[in-house]
């Protein structure tokens, strides 16, 4: 029987360690109910939001304050991001949120601009001021169509 | 005439032998799911053996960490190497992270994790069940009224079924670890990169991905290798065969399974 408590004993640290390891993964990797989660809401409207998926950062000054949330098509057929913006950031009533892309090829992310103004933005509030996602395709096709034309 | 009788003969011998087959597979899937699903149902039976699952999960569990370690750790070192390898030539080395990462999560944390299990646990439950065939304990425990499936099959199909998720978890930390070793210190890849892109990459479905994978493939591998150690032919030969056979339908039903899983539900 003692050896049987001290393979009960070894099985309790081996499932102990287990569920560590699902958890280190769940909250390090996945970041589900980690920090993803925290943070206050804003919408923005976007007519272009390149490809943008939840997830993706939410940067000022080159800095990840946020993630975007929700990525839905509004009523209007523009993209409504939801952006859950660190606790500790306000963000100025005339923001700008403009869609970016890391790099040429690299990924989407929500550059915010801060305003001059006093007011700060509350949780669910809207940023007014969006620039879409420049599409590098458009502007290539522009270029070549332009000049063929001279 | 008689020629047309031969090859109606022969045609009717080879698809009878090819229904015979068909029938067999057909019925081998159903015996081995009447086993399993009338030992699992035993779970809500007393007496509950709660002392032989945990003799099982030290032997399964426990005894397959230190192979899952080594595997998940060259694996990881290896993915780092040739990761960078292939990215270098695009010049993305700082995808390497998340590069190891949705690989070893996703797809080889679960499947070497569940193959190392087979040939490892799931050999010697086959063959550890076959030999109580073979010496008669099986029937033993039923003359002492002692229900073998509730006592023998059921704590070691819930002993991989709860193992392996444990066991995959371990392989992907410690893979992505060796990974971080290679690429970060050997190869000189930017820490921050690797990690950020890593953190970045890896969406909460791929982890749920990996787990359902670690949990099927745990209830897979206890289903066929109890179930072959169970209806092993009582003899030296028969042991040896159901060994041989459970490695083998285990491990090609867990390549199988994880294309049907990626393929349609993950």
């Amino acid at each position: 029987m003692n050896e049987y408590k001290k393979i009960e004993m070894i099985v309790g640290a081996f499932v102990l360690l287990g569920i560590i390891s699902i958890s280190w993964m769940a909250i390090k990797l996945g970041q589900i109910g980690g920090i993803g989660a925290t943070g206050y809401p804003l919408q923005a409207v976007f007519t272009d939001a390149g490809g943008m998926r939840s997830g993706s950062d939410v940067m000022m000054a080159g800095v990840v304050i946020g993630r975007v949330g929700e990525v839905v098509v509004n009523e209007r057929s523009r993209a409504r991001l939801t952006l859950l913006i660190n606790d500790d950031i306000s963000i100025t009533s005339d923001a700008i949120a403009s869609v970016r892309t890391k790099g040429i090829i690299g990924e989407r992310y929500v550059r915010i601009s801060q305003g001059g103004d006093d007011e700060m933005l509350l949780a669910g509030d809207e940023i007014e001021e969006t620039e879409s996602a420049i599409n590098i395709e458009d502007l290539v096709s522009k270029y070549i169509f332009s000049s063929s034309e001279e | 005439m008689s020629e047309q009788v031969i090859a109606q003969n022969g045609m009717a011998r080879l698809l009878g032998k090819l229904g015979r087959k068909v029938l067999g597979a057909v019925a081998w899937l159903g015996d081995m799911a009447s086993v399993t699903g009338s030992s699992l149902a035993l779970i809500f039976v007393p007496p509950w053996q709660g002392k032989h699952f945990v003799l099982q999960l030290y032997a399964l569990g426990v005894g397959s960490f230190i192979i899952i370690a080594i595997t998940g750790a060259f694996t990881g070192m290896v993915l780092s190497l040739q990761g960078y390898y292939t990215l270098a030539k695009f010049g993305s080395e700082s995808l390497l992270g998340s590069a190891v990462a949705l690989s070893i999560i996703r797809e080889l944390g679960p499947v070497l994790g569940a193959l190392m299990l087979v040939g490892r646990a799931g050999s010697s439950i086959t063959a550890e069940i076959g030999i109580m065939r073979v010496t008669q304990q099986l029937d033993a425990l039923q003359m002492m009224a002692v229900n073998p499936q509730s006592r023998i099959i059921l704590p070691r199909i819930v002993a991989t079924i709860i193992a392996l998720p444990i066991l995959v978890s371990m392989f992907d930390i410690i893979g992505l670890a060796a990974g971080y070793v290679v690429g970060v210190e050997m190869l000189g890849v930017n820490a921050g990169a690797f990690t950020g892109e890593m953190i970045a990459k890896i969406l909460p479905e791929d982890l749920y991905a990996g787990w359902t994978k670690a949990l099927v493939f745990g209830a897979l591998i206890g289903s066929v290798c109890t179930y072959m150690g169970y209806r092993a032919e009582p003899t030296t030969e028969g042991v040896a065969k159901a060994t041989t056979q459970a490695v083998v339908i285990g491990s090609v039903g867990v390549l199988m399974m994880d294309y049907i899983l990626t393929s349609f539900f993950l």
